[in-house]
């Protein structure tokens, strides 16, 4: 394969998108014949625009939660003294994962209220366990006799965290992180259930008024982020680990 | 000066080194040799405290090497390991860089010692220093890793197998970079390594560790001529002892008077090199030649297999 073609379909793909979420009018005629009795072709009850913008800052904060969460957790079991909790808190973090997104919805609204709030907290939980498994094995698996020289260079054990371990584990720890995004970005839609505001909302629109376009359109905008941002955080990935000589798979 | 005594590391149940007590004199090349699990390693990351012994001093110029907190006296001794350990995510020059930034010395004379240290290393700095570790030949990396050890200039400096994963012709060169270096700055080195070879060659002392205990300690050919026992003579290998012996001195010092057919061999080679070449190419003598080409006599095989007999 040519090597600029997947960079001319990624930029295809970009230019769709955001020619749909603006201007959803221009894709009418394609999507007109799956609709029956006349019903609209392109989701009118908002704005696709806003509600792609909203998804993405649903995904974006819960996302940022769960490295914050994550990644700290995984800091401290792989510190001496933090040690014993590495048990605990991966069942922890693995009840977090098995939980299904909508029983913790169900769970949640009785708590917090309808809204946005119940779908942060789903995702969040739900995108723990990738990056902290991540985090865990970049964090133990670095090359012993650079932990070796950096402690023989006179580092504190802060020194050895921000300036060794965590810049060397990066990839990995990115790759965990793009696993939640997606993730996420999927199991956002649902969310919507209980009146957040993603994209979830069209293809339930879809589904209550047996519109297909609705469907199809609500899913392929949340499909075309998907693509993007893993493509987007895997380009990430792969420029850190070259730096550092490292071969990804 | 360093001076350890009654040193001793347990864990648990096993005793690792063993009541282990010597004196490092200050600008000297000390070699601990031993097997894999002697202790020597033990004994060498006690002095910068990456391991606490579990009973003893180790003095560093009359200091107790406890005075200080652990990473505030690592940063005042170098230390090179096997296998580099540079910072893969870091260029050369930040690598090199590394103890003088911990010790917040100003840019411009950060840049100037790794400068210095490039340059005396043969890596042109604007060159080498931008790229990353994994872009250099192991002989670089090899070479990047001791001049990061020496780069906050240290008085003293502890390797361990600095030298292990290279091959013979580099290994070669960087101990003979390493007694330049040596020379140049006076820096106390210390250097561990299972190699009898390397210590005979490198050592104006060597240590002799077996199972955590100090064994013998003592110059180069007091230890080929008096191994203090069985271990430390099976370590220098009977067969090579003869050879090993005349590998300490220097041509220029087995010097007969007269003249010899043939290409000349320089001064400053070993004399195990010349009797290598005398018997190789079959001739009873060889011409010796100064550093400024002049010639100073010859060595003859007769002359160096005097020198290669038992000392009395």
């Amino acid at each position: 394969m040519k090597a600029w073609l997947p960079s001319l379909l990624r930029l295809l793909l970009v230019v769709l998108l955001v020619a749909f979420v603006t201007n959803p009018g221009w894709f009418e005629p394609l999507l007109k014949p799956l609709t029956e009795n006349g019903a609209p072709a392109i989701y009118n009850q908002g704005s696709l625009l806003t509600l792609t913008l909203l998804h993405l800052r649903t995904v974006l904060i819960a996302t940022v939660a769960a490295t914050l969460v994550a990644v700290a957790l995984a800091i401290l079991v792989t510190r001496p003294a933090g040690a014993e909790f590495l048990p605990l808190s991966r069942s922890l973090v693995n009840i977090g994962q098995t939980f299904p997104p909508v029983a913790v919805l169900a769970l949640a609204v009785p708590a917090v209220g309808f809204g946005e709030k119940p779908t942060l907290i789903a995702l969040f939980l739900y995108g723990l366990l990738p990056i902290f498994e991540n985090a865990l094995t970049g964090l133990t698996t670095l090359p012993a006799n650079v932990i070796e020289a950096a402690r023989g260079a006179g580092m504190t054990g802060w020194q050895r965290l921000t300036k060794v371990e965590l810049p060397l584990s990066a990839p990995i720890i990115l790759g965990g992180i793009r696993l939640s995004v997606v993730i996420s970005l999927a199991t956002a839609t649902i969310g919507s259930t209980v009146a957040a505001k993603t994209l979830g909302e069209v293809i339930i629109a879809g589904l209550l008024s047996n519109n297909l376009a609705f469907v199809l359109q609500g899913g392929l905008i949340v499909a075309a982020l998907a693509v993007l941002i893993y493509d987007g955080l895997s380009a990430i990935e792969r420029y850190t680990a070259r730096r550092m000589g490292r071969e990804t798979e | 000066m360093i001076e350890i005594e009654g040193i001793t590391k347990r864990y648990e149940e096993t005793t690792v080194v063993d009541d282990v007590s010597m004196v490092i004199e200050p600008r000297t090349l000390c070699v601990i040799v031993g097997t894999s699990g002697s202790g020597k390693t033990t004994l060498l990351r006690m002095i910068n405290r990456l391991v606490e012994p579990t009973a003893g001093v180790i003095r560093l110029d009359g200091n107790d090497n406890r005075s200080l907190p652990g990473y505030e006296l690592r940063r005042s001794i170098g230390y090179a390991i096997q296998g580099h350990g540079l910072f893969p995510h870091r260029t050369v020059a930040q690598n090199i860089a590394t103890v003088p930034v911990l010790l917040g010395w100003d840019k411009a004379r950060i840049k100037a010692r790794v400068d210095e240290l490039m340059t005396l290393y043969q890596l042109d700095p604007d060159a080498y220093g931008p790229r990353y570790p994994h872009e250099l030949s192991g002989g670089q990396q090899q070479r990047v890793g001791v001049a990061r050890a020496l780069a906050a200039e240290p008085n003293v400096l502890l390797m361990d197998e600095p030298f292990g994963a290279l091959d013979p012709i580099i290994r070669n060169k960087a101990q003979e970079d390493l007694l330049a270096i040596q020379k140049r700055f006076g820096t106390t080195i210390i250097l561990v390594t299972h190699d009898m070879e390397e210590a005979v060659h490198m050592g104006d002392k060597i240590a002799v560790m077996d199972a955590g205990k100090l064994v013998q300690y003592a110059k180069p050919a007091e230890i080929l001529a008096k191994p203090a026992s069985a271990f430390v003579e099976t370590l220098v290998g009977a067969s090579e002892k003869p050879f090993r012996l005349l590998s300490l001195g220097r041509v220029r010092d087995a010097v007969e008077k007269g003249t010899a057919e043939g290409e000349a061999i320089p001064g400053d080679a070993s004399q195990r090199d010349a009797l290598a070449e005398l018997l190789w190419s079959g001739r009873p003598a060889l011409p010796v030649k100064g550093e400024d080409g002049k010639p100073l006599g010859r060595v003859t095989v007769d002359g160096l297999v005097k020198r290669a007999a038992r000392p009395a």
